[in-house]
C-alpha cells in the first residue's frame, strides 16, 4: 500500500482541521447552511433522510487493518443517533406499506465507488471523527460534491493474473495531482475516473467520466488508453475512445485538459444535463479538438509542469510491493502440495469446495490467492458490515492478507495477498463470522445501494427488495443452477446501484407518491462475462414493489427455459438474454403482474 | 515473482514542502470599496467568455465574476489569464465570494477579493495559513509538490 509521508499525513489532518474551522463558523451563524453544504459535501458530509451521512474516502479501494480497525471504532462510537431521533425515524418508516427492515445503527457500508459510508453519525461530533480518521490517513476528502472524485479501480489490481500494468501507482498519483486541486473544486457536476491495467476490464471504465485503461504499446511503452464521456445517471452513456495511447507521464497533463474544456464549457444551467457526458454528446469531435488544443497549450505554452517524472513515479510505486508474506521457500514444489492440500478439504467438505470455487480467485504468485469475503447475507444489507464485524474483518486481514483488503465495487472485502496452505483456516474463520457465503457473482452477491430507507434523494426503497430476493434464493444449489448474474438495485435514477449496468436492474421510481420499479434487462459493465459496455434496456411499465420478486423469479424461470449447454456448463443468464433477445424475457415479466395485491397495500 | 522483498526504493522517504511555505494572501476588500471602473484599463469578464480573445493591450484590472459560489468557470479564467497569458496585472474576484474560496482564488491567479455584502472576514486570514504546500502547481506556484523535493 501508498506510505503517507510527512507531508501526506499533515496534509489529511490540515483537511481535518479546516473541517472544524468550517463546522464551527456553521454552528455559531457564520456560514448559512446553503454555504456549509458544498463544503462539507467535499469532505463527506450528506444530510439525508434522518440523519447525516459520512462518506470516508478509500482511495482505490485499497485499505488496512488498522484502518478498518478505526471505522469499527467510528461504527461503534459515533454511528449513532439520539434516541428521539432514532424512534422518530422508524415510526415513520413503520407507516411505508409493505415490507420494511427495522433501521439499524451502529455499521459501517461498503459503497459500490469502493469507499466507506456511515448513516447515523450527529453532524456535530463529525469534527471529531474527521480526527480520529486522520489518525489512520483516513478523510473525506472529494467524496462527494462537484469535483474529482475517488478515483477507482479493479479490486484485483496488483495480483490478477492478467494484469498488463499495476495501476494502484498511477492511481495514487491521480489521487495526490486531483486532492484540492484549486481550479476543479467547483465543477459543473461530479467527475470520477476509474483506471484497469487488466486485459479484462473490472473497473467499468466505461461507466465514468474518465476511465483508464492501461496498455503497452508496440515498443513496450506504458501508456494509457482514454475514454471520456461515460456516466449512468437520467442518460445512460458509454465512454466514448479520446486517446488510443497517451504516455503514461502525461497523465496528470491531459487530465488538465480535458477537465478545463469540461470546467469552461460543461451546462451549469440543468442538473441533469451537466455532467461531462453531456458536453461530449453535444460537441463530439469539437470537445475533442478543443482538449487536443488545450493539452498541447499545457505541454509547449505552460511548459508541462505536471509530467510525472520517472523518480517520482518511482518513490510511488515502490510502496506498491508484494509484501512480506513468511511464506516458505516458495517453490513449484510447495504450491503444487498446498494445492493438493487444498484439493483434498474441499474434496472432504462440499461447503469449503463451493467457497474455492465461487470466492477465490488466481493470483500473480502461484502460492497466493485473493479471497472475497462476502457481505451478502440474510438479514443485513448489501455491503453492510457492524462494527464488530469490521473488527473482525480487520483481524482477518491482518491475520490472513498481509494487512491489506480491498473494497470492491460489488461491496465485499477482498483480501488479495492469501497463502495457498492458509485457505482452509480462513474459511473456517469467516463461515464463523458469517462472512463465508459461496455467493460471489452470483444473483444474491446483488449491488444495492441504501435507497430510500436512508437516501433523502431515492424515490424508492432498495433494501426491502434486495431482502426479499436474498430470502427467496438461499438454496445454494438452485443459485449455482442460476449462474453468475449482476444483480442491481438502484432507489432513484441517480444509479449509485448501477442498475443501468446489471444483467438484471432494478431502478425505483416514484408514481403519485407511492414507490414503483422499473425492470432493466441485458446490462453491462465491461467485464468479460457481460461483454461489451452497455445500458439494459426496460422491460415494461413499472411494476409494484410486491411484484418485483415475482417477476425476477419470470425471468430467471425463463432463462432456465431456454438455456443451453455452452462450453461443458450452460449458458449464463446474460449470454442465454443476448442470444435470444428480450422478448420472452418481457412477456414472463408483464405475465407476473398481479396488480390485487397492490390496491390491497 | 513475489518474493516478497523490499527494492531498494524507499516508497516513505519524506518529502519536501513541510516548512511553512512563503506566506500566501490576497487583497481582500469589502463591496463598499469595489468600485466599477468605466476605464478601457479595467475589463469586466463574463464567466462564460474566453479570455484568450481579449486584447490586454493597457489593461490592468479584470474582475472576473461569481455569480454563484458553486460556479467555478472563473478559476479556469484566471488560471488561463495569469499562468497562460501572462497577464501581470490584477485580477478581482467579484460577485459570491466567499471565506472559504479565496485559497483556491489564489492559487488560480487572483490577487484581490471582493467579499459579498456581509461576509465577516475575519476568518479569512487563517484560511491561507493552513496548509503547508498542496500537490499540483498552480497559477501562481507552478511547481507541483514532487518537483519540489530536493
Amino acid at each position: 500500500m501508498y506510505q503517507y509521508t510527512e507531508f501526506d499525513k499533515q496534509f489529511v489532518r490540515a483537511r481535518a482541521a479546516q473541517h472544524r474551522d468550517q463546522l464551527e463558523r456553521f454552528e455559531a451563524g457564520q456560514l448559512t447552511g446553503d454555504e456549509f453544504k458544498p463544503l462539507r459535501l467535499q469532505n463527506g458530509w450528506y444530510v439525508q433522510r434522518y440523519a447525516p451521512m459520512l462518506r470516508v474516502a478509500v482511495p482505490y479501494g485499497e485499505i488496512s487493518a488498522p484502518q478498518l480497525k478505526v471505522l469499527a471504532q467510528i461504527a461503534r462510537e459515533y454511528d449513532t443517533p439520539d434516541a428521539t431521533l432514532l424512534a422518530e425515524a422508524q415510526a415513520t418508516q413503520d407507516k411505508l406499506p409493505g415490507l420494511a427492515p427495522k433501521l439499524t445503527t451502529n455499521y459501517g457500508h461498503f459503497t459500490t465507488r469502493q469507499n466507506v459510508q456511515f448513516n447515523w453519525i450527529p453532524l456535530s461530533k463529525s469534527a471529531d471523527v474527521m480526527d480520529l480518521l486522520a489518525t489512520v490517513n483516513l478523510h473525506g476528502i472529494q467524496t462527494s460534491g462537484n469535483c474529482i472524485r475517488n478515483t477507482t479501480t479493479d479490486e484485483l489490481a496488483g495480483v490478477a493474473v492478467d494484469e498488463v500494468v499495476d495501476p494502484r501507482p498511477y492511481a495514487e498519483l491521480i489521487r495526490q495531482w486531483s486532492t484540492l486541486h484549486p481550479e476543479f473544486a467547483f465543477l459543473p457536476r461530479k467527475f470520477k475516473i476509474a483506471i484497469t491495467g487488466a486485459a479484462e476490464d473490472r473497473a467499468a471504465i466505461g461507466w465514468h467520466d474518465v476511465g483508464l485503461q492501461m496498455v503497452k504499446n508496440a515498443a513496450g511503452e506504458v501508456g494509457f488508453k482514454v475514454l471520456v464521456g461515460g456516466g449512468m445517471g437520467r442518460t445512460p452513456v458509454v465512454g466514448t475512445q479520446i486517446r488510443e495511447f497517451l504516455p503514461w507521464n502525461q497523465i496528470m497533463n491531459y487530465l488538465e485538459a480535458v477537465i478545463r474544456v469540461y470546467n469552461r464549457w460543461g451546462r451549469r444551467d440543468n442538473l441533469y444535463k451537466a455532467r461531462i457526458k453531456i458536453l461530449v454528446k453535444a460537441e463530439g469531435q469539437r470537445y475533442f479538438d478543443e482538449v487536443e488544443a488545450e493539452y498541447q497549450d499545457i505541454l509547449v505554452k505552460d511548459g508541462g509542469l505536471h509530467t510525472i517524472p520517472q523518480a517520482e513515479f518511482d518513490r510511488v510505486a515502490a510502496c506498491f510491493v508484494t509484501p512480506a508474506l513468511n511464506l516458505p521457500v516458495a517453490t513449484a514444489e510447495w504450491a503444487a502440495k498446498a494445492e493438493a492440500d487444498v484439493s483434498i478439504e474441499a474434496a472432504k467438505t462440499p461447503a469449503f469446495a463451493r467457497w474455492i470455487a465461487q470466492n477465490v480467485k488466481p493470483h500473480q504468485n502461484p502460492a497466493l490467492r485473493a479471497v472475497s469475503l462476502s457481505f451478502k447475507r440474510v438479514g443485513q444489507a448489501p455491503g453492510d458490515a457492524t462494527a464488530d464485524q469490521l473488527d473482525a474483518a480487520a483481524a482477518l486481514v491482518a491475520k490472513y492478507s498481509a494487512g491489506e483488503a480491498r473494497v470492491s465495487h460489488t461491496q465485499n472485502l477482498v483480501l488479495p495477498w492469501v497463502r495457498l496452505d492458509q485457505l482452509h483456516a480462513l474459511w473456517l474463520e469467516a463461515k464463523a463470522l458469517g462472512l463465508a457465503q459461496p455467493n460471489i457473482g452470483l444473483l444474491t452477491d446483488m449491488i444495492a445501494c441504501p435507497g430510500g430507507d436512508y437516501c433523502a434523494l431515492a424515490n424508492a426503497r432498495s433494501l426491502p427488495l434486495a431482502a426479499a430476493i436474498t430470502e427467496r434464493y438461499q438454496d445454494l444449489d438452485e443459485l449455482n443452477d442460476l449462474g453468475h448474474i449482476d444483480f442491481h438495485i438502484s432507489g432513484c435514477i441517480n444509479s449509485c446501484g448501477h442498475h443501468h449496468s446489471g444483467h438484471i436492474g432494478i431502478l425505483g421510481v416514484d408514481k403519485d407518491g407511492k414507490e414503483w420499479y422499473q425492470v432493466t434487462l441485458g446490462g453491462s459493465d465491461g467485464k468479460d462475462l457481460s461483454g461489451p459496455t452497455v445500458s439494459g434496456k426496460v422491460v415494461g411499465p413499472s411494476f409494484s414493489s410486491f411484484e418485483v420478486p415475482d417477476v425476477i423469479e419470470a425471468i430467471l424461470d425463463t432463462y432456465k427455459s431456454l438455456r443451453q449447454p455452452a462450453l461443458g456448463r450452460h449458458e449464463y443468464f446474460i449470454e442465454t438474454l443476448r442470444r435470444v433477445g428480450q422478448d420472452p424475457f418481457k412477456a414472463a415479466a408483464n405475465a407476473a403482474r398481479h396488480p390485487a395485491e397492490e390496491t390491497a397495500a | 515473482m513475489g518474493d516478497g522483498l523490499q527494492t531498494t526504493h524507499t516508497c516513505h522517504r519524506p518529502r519536501g514542502g513541510l516548512l511553512q511555505q512563503k506566506r500566501t494572501t490576497m487583497k481582500i476588500i469589502s463591496a463598499q470599496e469595489h468600485q466599477a471602473v468605466e476605464s478601457p484599463a479595467v475589463i469586466t469578464l463574463a464567466n462564460d467568455a474566453d479570455p484568450r480573445t481579449l486584447d490586454l493591450t493597457g489593461v490592468t484590472r479584470i474582475d472576473l465574476q461569481f455569480p454563484k459560489f458553486t460556479d467555478g468557470r472563473a478559476y479556469s479564467q484566471a488560471f488561463l489569464l495569469r499562468r497562460r497569458l501572462g497577464f501581470a496585472g490584477e485580477l478581482r474576484a467579484t460577485g459570491d465570494v466567499l471565506i472559504d474560496q479565496l485559497v483556491q482564488m489564489q492559487r488560480t491567479g487572483f490577487d484581490v477579493a471582493v467579499l459579498r455584502e456581509g461576509v465577516d472576514a475575519s476568518a479569512a486570514q487563517r484560511q491561507f495559513d493552513r496548509f503547508a504546500g498542496f500537490y499540483q502547481g498552480s497559477a501562481v506556484d507552478t511547481q507541483p509538490q514532487f518537483a519540489k523535493t530536493p
